[in-house]
């Protein structure tokens, strides 16, 4: 246990997995609330074609990522507000072709590919320092937001006919809260991986809507949960050498039947 | 009595036939108006384009009152039940923040949410989630935000399709009282009870036909307490209909 704590990229990724998590069970809470687990499922896995971009021309991977997800985000919001009905199968193209336009660039890059495993499921070694600082930019700049709007996001999200008669636009926040999300999923992918961030963002949630009674708490509460599992989780990959993600994930949803047995 | 908002021939449709045809109606101050109709026959449709919801043509619907004295308690109030709120928090949807703070509710704002729970009776409720109450308290929050906002006029939309009768007569008990300070607009088709507390009654099914409500309770045998349907249309019917032999 103490020896894994002494290297420094366990360290890291410790950090890393505190990091996303908490913004995790902030944006997490929102998806759920907002019953848009699958859009941002969608914007996860076409942030893929901002990785195989980035990878092709050299550019930051994470920096990259956040550019494609947040135009993904921008036009899922525009899909969704203009045809419901049809949003759901818009979204499974852009889920699909975003992950094939990664997919490309990464075949047509000449040379050594990276491990793109790790960019799909989390790998504990692959997060680096400026990884970190990265993630910490991005967790400030998403709370601050949701803070800063947090009566119009609940207003918005909860009752949006309301909202709209209060004055508020629908439009701009719902926007936002896919522009967040799409942030909070760049800053996942390196612990748990694009495929995988999706249960980050839904598995703690669920579970603190069992406890809690206003969106703040169930932020919050999420937000612990998450850190838990990730923590657990790193420990798990480390010692049975599997990946962070797929150990992240088991071990939120072994946590997870266990409290919906405890509970019943 | 000042007349608050003014309808000149409204017409609308959603796709090529017409769900409201000129429709001429004045809601007066301190008017407590019951809209009623057969379902399909445009009422929530009415009161969507007075609220703004639905966009009407131009000088079709005349406001004599700014938009932020308009409140408006919705028809589905069921809608939403796992989500994380309290009946405080719903409540403060409705109230306008002068001041913005970066963190919570000031002791103005949240004041004036438990002024208006209490208003509706509901102040023990406060931090109960809203998917754990009764149809009728949800109804009576969703009144208190709506009342939140101090409007001079009030609209809801089948404020009790989804609660019991005791409910309902509770619910209507507390808009009479409402009425006192501000006008009163009901949407239902549940007429019986209705009746007993509103002033006037617009009939809408594609059109709409306006009673004052001191002309029907004349023909209405005013002995029984819960009336039929039929008797109630034909009280109000004015196009002299013939009614119908009816045995209860």
């Amino acid at each position: 246990m103490l020896e894994a704590l002494s290297y420094d990229f366990f360290q890291n990724a410790l950090l890393a997995g505190l990091l996303v998590s908490l913004v995790a069970g902030v944006i997490g809470s929102l998806i759920v609330v907002n019953r848009i687990t699958f859009l941002a499922g969608g914007i996860a896995h076409s942030s893929y074609g901002g990785i195989g971009i980035s990878i092709y021309l050299g550019l930051p991977i994470l920096f990259g990522a956040t550019v494609f997800a947040v135009i993904t985000a921008i036009i899922v919001a525009i899909i969704t507000l203009k045809n419901r009905s049809k949003a759901d199968s818009i979204i499974g193209i852009l889920w699909a072709g975003g992950m094939a336009i990664g997919i490309i660039f990464v075949d047509l890059t000449p040379g050594y590919n990276v491990d793109l495993m790790s960019y799909l499921f989390g790998s504990i070694l692959a997060v680096s320092y400026d990884d970190i600082i990265y993630m910490a930019v991005l967790d400030f700049v998403v709370i601050a937001l949701v803070i800063y709007f947090y009566k119009e996001i609940l207003a918005v999200s909860y009752d949006a006919q309301f909202a709209t008669l209060r004055g508020l636009s629908v439009r701009f926040f719902y926007t936002l809260i896919l522009i967040l999300a799409a942030l909070c999923i760049v800053a996942a992918i390196r612990v748990v991986g694009l495929i995988l961030v999706i249960a980050l963002l839904t598995i703690p949630t669920y579970i603190a809507l069992m406890f809690a009674n206003n969106l703040s708490k169930m932020m919050i509460i999420s937000s612990l949960f998450a850190m838990l599992f990730s923590t657990l989780g790193l420990f798990v990959s480390y010692f049975y050498d599997i990946s962070s993600g797929a150990s992240i994930i088991m071990v939120s949803i072994i946590c997870l039947l266990t409290i919906k047995i405890i509970k019943r | 009595m000042k007349t608050l908002i003014k309808l000149n021939n409204l017409t609308f449709s959603y796709d090529k036939t017409n769900v409201l045809e000129n429709i001429s109606l004045e809601i007066k101050d301190n008017d407590f108006l019951a809209i009623i109709g057969p379902n399909g026959g445009g009422k929530t449709t009415l009161l969507k384009l007075i609220l703004k919801i639905l966009k009407s043509k131009k000088n079709e619907i005349e406001y004599n009152i700014s938009d932020g004295f308009i409140g408006y308690v919705p028809q589905n109030t069921n809608l939403n039940l796992d989500f994380p709120i309290t009946s405080l928090e719903v409540v403060l949807m409705g109230h306008k923040i002068k001041k913005r703070r970066l963190f919570g509710y000031s002791k103005e704002d949240i004041d004036c949410a438990m002024f208006s729970l209490k208003q509706v009776g509901m102040q023990d409720f406060k931090d109960s989630k809203i998917g754990s109450l009764s149809g009728g308290q949800r109804q009576r929050v969703f009144i208190a935000r709506a009342l939140c906002s101090h409007p001079k006029i009030l609209f809801l939309d089948e404020p009790t399709a989804s609660i019991d009768v005791k409910g309902q007569k509770d619910v209507y008990d507390l808009l009479k009282d409402l009425n006192s300070d501000m006008t009163i607009v009901v949407v239902s088709h549940d007429i019986s009870v209705l009746l007993n507390y509103a002033k006037n009654v617009a009939h809408v099914n594609k059109n709409l036909v306006f009673h004052s409500l001191d002309n029907v309770s004349k023909n209405i045998n005013a002995q029984n307490e819960h009336l039929c349907e039929v008797e109630l249309l034909s009280a109000l019917g004015s196009q002299n209909n013939k009614c119908c032999n009816h045995e209860h």
